[in-house]
């Protein structure tokens, strides 16, 4: 082999790595129980995204791509942990057990369920768009990452984790936009970036309102409206 | 061929030989994280060799099975070791008898003897260590078998010098995603067929809460001698299949001399060191996880597999 296909399968193995732990972490978001671990988790998944996002734009020699992964790592590994932080509070990250509608081996099973699902529907996307090595891994990751965040928010009892289930659907969708779209215009991504901070500044605040009026964020046991 | 065959002994010998000062050095080294002096690494050939001169008491309500079982836990590891590469990256003589999954079930036939054997004497403690180590076996069974089929999917065999090429021809496969979860996964399994720390405390002493020490409570003498040595050397060939199939295939011996072979012995000690460090590091900064919280840590395993699996099947 010479030397750019030697850096080529290299990269590619590299993306594909990058692209295991993504989906790890989508799995850890979903069954951890510690609220601090979680939070790392969160940051951990954006930094394999900036990761993968340089490994793509590199291949395509894509600037665009190298600005999602200078905006992913801005937004989400600084501004995101620490707007969170500041409008939840550190009472609420202190916690130590997430309650959970399913136990945890369930909701294992079923992510892993879900995965398969994922690679199930991308499948035929994939064989249709003839598609290259980066989009084989990308596309049915962070199409997995998406659901699981969105079954993340369903299975969650706390306010906290399901917004992050929330972000990691967004990672998700950007993990797998930035192999099938890797010119995608930068005002989308600005957007997105400007979009995701206010959505976590909004329910960060609303997740301290409810913890300072019933002292915990369970909001998944809130079932009835009451009159004050 | 006979150089072949001497080899395998050699190798039979050395697991022996070095299975209790690795159980020494890392009892050593996690005394030495809390900051205590810590038992001499060679302890546990003085206490191999306290029992052998001991008197062996058995239970006369007994049956063959308390009998039995110290030859064969202390057999299976042996078995295993003609199975794998310790010390050579080339097939010897009985290499080809079994692949991975095979010496896994021989070293389950070990665990299955011991269980039998702890339930055999009615002691109190023995059948609740018992029932929990399956407990523990049957959680960790599937994520072994899943383990086993990625790594024969990927690499084309389960005979482990196969495999163990595959990961570096070229070295860019070392990186690949299917691999490294599978190590993931392997290590936490590593962990709870051990009795490491986030599953089972191995220092502790207290018999309710122990699972895998509690099953040879009831040996003295000779059989409790062989039950230390068997489970001393079982870590140790799970070490071997860990670093030497699956992690690092680097530092095993290429030539034919009976001095290249020699000179993997301390490469290979050296290896399970380095491992033995990562795993003070696990267990010091672990704490150890409540009975019904294991199925998490397992469930957590076999979904790391599984996922290797998935990336592995679509990854082609």
């Amino acid at each position: 082999m010479n030397e750019p296909e030697l850096l080529f399968s290299f990269f590619s193995k590299l993306n594909a790595l990058t692209g295991g732990f993504f989906l790890l972490c989508a799995f850890g978001l979903v069954a951890i129980r510690q609220m601090l671990t979680c939070l790392r988790l969160y940051i951990f998944q954006s930094l394999l995204l900036a990761v993968s996002a340089i490994l793509i734009g590199y291949h395509y020699a894509s600037i665009h791509l190298f600005v999602v992964a200078a905006l992913t790592i801005i937004t989400k590994v600084f501004l995101i942990p620490w707007v969170l932080r500041q409008s939840v509070g550190y009472d609420s990250f202190s916690k130590r057990e997430i309650s959970q509608v399913l136990n945890i081996p369930t909701t294992l099973l079923l992510s892993a369920a879900i995965t398969i699902f994922a690679y199930y529907i991308a499948s035929p996307l994939l064989t249709a768009a003839g598609a290259g090595i980066f989009e084989k891994v990308n596309l049915p990751i962070g199409m997995a990452s998406l659901l699981i965040g969105a079954y993340t928010v369903t299975v969650r009892r706390e306010a906290v984790p399901q917004l992050l289930g929330i972000l990691a659907m967004e990672n998700g969708a950007f993990f797998a936009g930035i192999s099938i779209a890797p010119s995608l215009p930068l005002i989308a991504e600005l957007a997105a970036a400007f979009y995701v901070l206010i959505t976590v500044l909004v329910i960060g605040l609303l997740a301290m309102r409810i913890h300072t009026i019933i002292a915990k964020t369970a909001v998944g046991k809130l079932m009835a409206l009451r009159e004050e | 061929m006979i150089n072949k065959i001497i080899f395998n002994l050699i190798q039979v010998i050395v697991v022996m030989a070095f299975a209790p000062l690795i159980k020494g050095i890392l009892a050593r080294l996690k005394e030495n994280v809390q900051s205590k002096r810590g038992p001499s690494i060679f302890q546990p050939y003085r206490d191999i060799w306290k029992l052998f001169h001991k008197d062996e008491v058995v239970s006369d309500q007994s049956s063959w099975i308390f009998r039995l079982t110290p030859f064969v836990v202390f057999i299976t590891p042996i078995f295993v070791t003609l199975l794998i590469p310790v010390l050579t990256d080339y097939p010897l003589f009985f290499a080809f008898m079994g692949d991975m999954l095979g010496g896994g079930f021989i070293l389950a036939l070990g665990g299955f003897f011991a269980t039998l054997a702890a339930i055999d004497t009615g002691n109190p403690y023995g059948p609740m260590g018992a029932s929990r180590t399956r407990m523990v076996g049957f959680l960790a069974e599937p994520v072994f078998m899943i383990v086993f089929f990625t790594v024969s999917f990927i690499a084309g065999s389960t005979i482990p010098y196969i495999v163990q090429k595959h990961w570096v021809t070229p070295l860019a496969n070392f990186f690949e995603p299917a691999h490294i979860l599978m190590l993931l996964a392997f290590l936490m399994l590593i962990l709870a067929e051990t009795g490491k720390i986030p599953v089972d405390n191995p220092s502790g002493h207290f018999e309710l809460a122990m699972i895998d020490e509690s099953k040879g409570l009831e040996y003295s003498g000779r059989g409790a001698a062989l039950m230390k040595w068997g489970g001393a050397m079982k870590f140790f060939v799970l070490c071997c299949i860990f670093l030497n199939v699956l992690v690092a295939p680097w530092g095993l011996a290429h030539g034919n001399e009976l001095g290249n072979v020699l000179l993997a012995v301390p490469l290979i000690l050296i290896k399970i060191f380095i491992f033995l460090l990562v795993l003070v590091a696990i267990e010091s900064s672990l704490a150890k996880l409540r009975l019904f919280r294991i199925t998490e840590f397992l469930g957590a395993a076999f979904v790391t597999s599984v996922a290797a699996m998935i990336i592995g099947l679509f990854f082609m």
